[in-house]
């Protein structure tokens, strides 16, 4: 695979697990459970979108490398069809209840820290700019959903099943997280992007410790769905998109 | 189901290294671990803070608004109290 071609297709897996998940925290906006997650949750979800920003515009510019133009970040975000999106089918499972977005957090950050941490090594200088500075915001994310996971496993018996409930049924999105793509393994020799297969040790010992102290079992189901990295998704992408991108679509290029 | 709500919180933020911390507001939080989580989100978003404390709303014990009168207003007719008589040196700022 053609090196810069495979840049980008690596940035933007990075982009889209970045918009989607913002964008399915946005849906939270005015339905939080009290006002100080409403806005303490979307707060995540604008670190999210401003990080997919960062990987988009760099997308757009190595894009531009080996195509006529470059997307922008605006064509790259409203402009593909969900087979085009290459996020974690983990990031578009709807918000359900709050234990399911918290513990679709949890599964999310720990992974999102470990990436960004291997991330700021990577020998492309503008990655691990991005890196850098994405990892500050995650690093928060990270410890504020593992409070959320503590606090309401370990908290009533109701909270306690909701959030099993959520363990389980969000486990079987894990496995992606952990299966390098075409794109990431041509840049790994490289030294441009991570072997995520690495980061699992560190991510289980994380998510034990933490579930263990919420009084929470790890599920030992081994079956794995995946497929968002090849541009096959859930159901859920689809109608995620359409509200999305309903705008971009109506109007293209429309400025305020 | 206990639906009662989560203890106030009163939020206290430094804004530089030198000032003191000030009250900014409240808000409502399981926890103090929480409720410092809660004011960075609530009250930091724009770069105003370099420390936070969180204090519990009913740990504070205020004066009664009707107390005004004793307390407050005796200080009124002693202006010799407020360091206005002095001249001051242009070049001293901060007093």
């Amino acid at each position: 695979m053609h090196v810069e071609r495979a840049r980008f297709d690596y940035l933007l897996r990075l982009a889209d697990s970045d918009l989607i998940l913002a964008q399915r925290l946005g849906e939270w906006i005015g339905h939080g459970p009290v006002l100080e997650e409403d806005i303490a949750l979307t707060n995540v979800g604008l670190d999210l979108l401003g990080q997919a920003r960062l990987w988009f515009a760099y997308a757009g510019e190595v894009e531009a490398r080996f195509e006529a133009t470059g997307r922008d970040e605006d064509a790259l975000a409203f402009g593909r069809d969900g087979g085009a999106f290459h996020n974690l089918l983990l990031v578009e499972q709807p918000n359900g209840n709050y234990a399911d977005t918290m513990v679709r957090q949890y599964y999310f950050d720990v992974w999102h820290r470990l990436l960004l941490v291997a991330l700021v090594g990577s020998s492309d200088a503008r990655i691990a700019e991005i890196a850098a500075k994405a990892l500050k915001e995650v690093t928060y994310h990270a410890e504020r959903s593992a409070d959320w996971v503590v606090r309401l496993g370990d908290g009533t018996d109701l909270s306690h099943g909701k959030m099993q409930a959520a363990i389980d049924a969000l486990w079987m999105y894990t496995g992606e997280l952990f299966v390098p793509d075409a794109a990431a393994l041509a840049l790994v020799q490289q030294g441009i992007a991570c072997d995520v297969s690495t980061l699992l040790p560190a991510w289980r010992d994380e998510i034990d410790a933490i579930l263990a102290e919420a009084t929470l079992d790890v599920p030992n189901t081994p079956s794995m769905y995946k497929g968002g990295g090849s541009g096959v998704h859930t159901e859920h992408l689809g109608h995620l998109l359409a509200t999305m991108q309903s705008m971009q679509r109506t109007y293209p290029g429309a400025q305020w | 189901m206990d639906r009662s709500e989560w203890p106030l919180w009163e939020i206290f933020i430094r804004s530089q290294h030198g000032l003191a911390h000030k009250h900014v507001g409240s808000l409502h939080a399981p926890d103090a671990e929480m409720a410092i989580k809660n004011a960075r989100d609530v009250y930091t978003r724009r770069n105003e803070g370099v420390s936070i404390w969180v204090v519990p709303s009913a740990a504070i014990t205020a004066t009664a608004p009707g107390a005004k009168e004793p307390l407050f207003e005796p200080a009124n007719s002693k202006v010799y109290r407020h360091p206005t008589f002095f001249p001051m040196p242009d070049a001293v700022k901060h007093i």
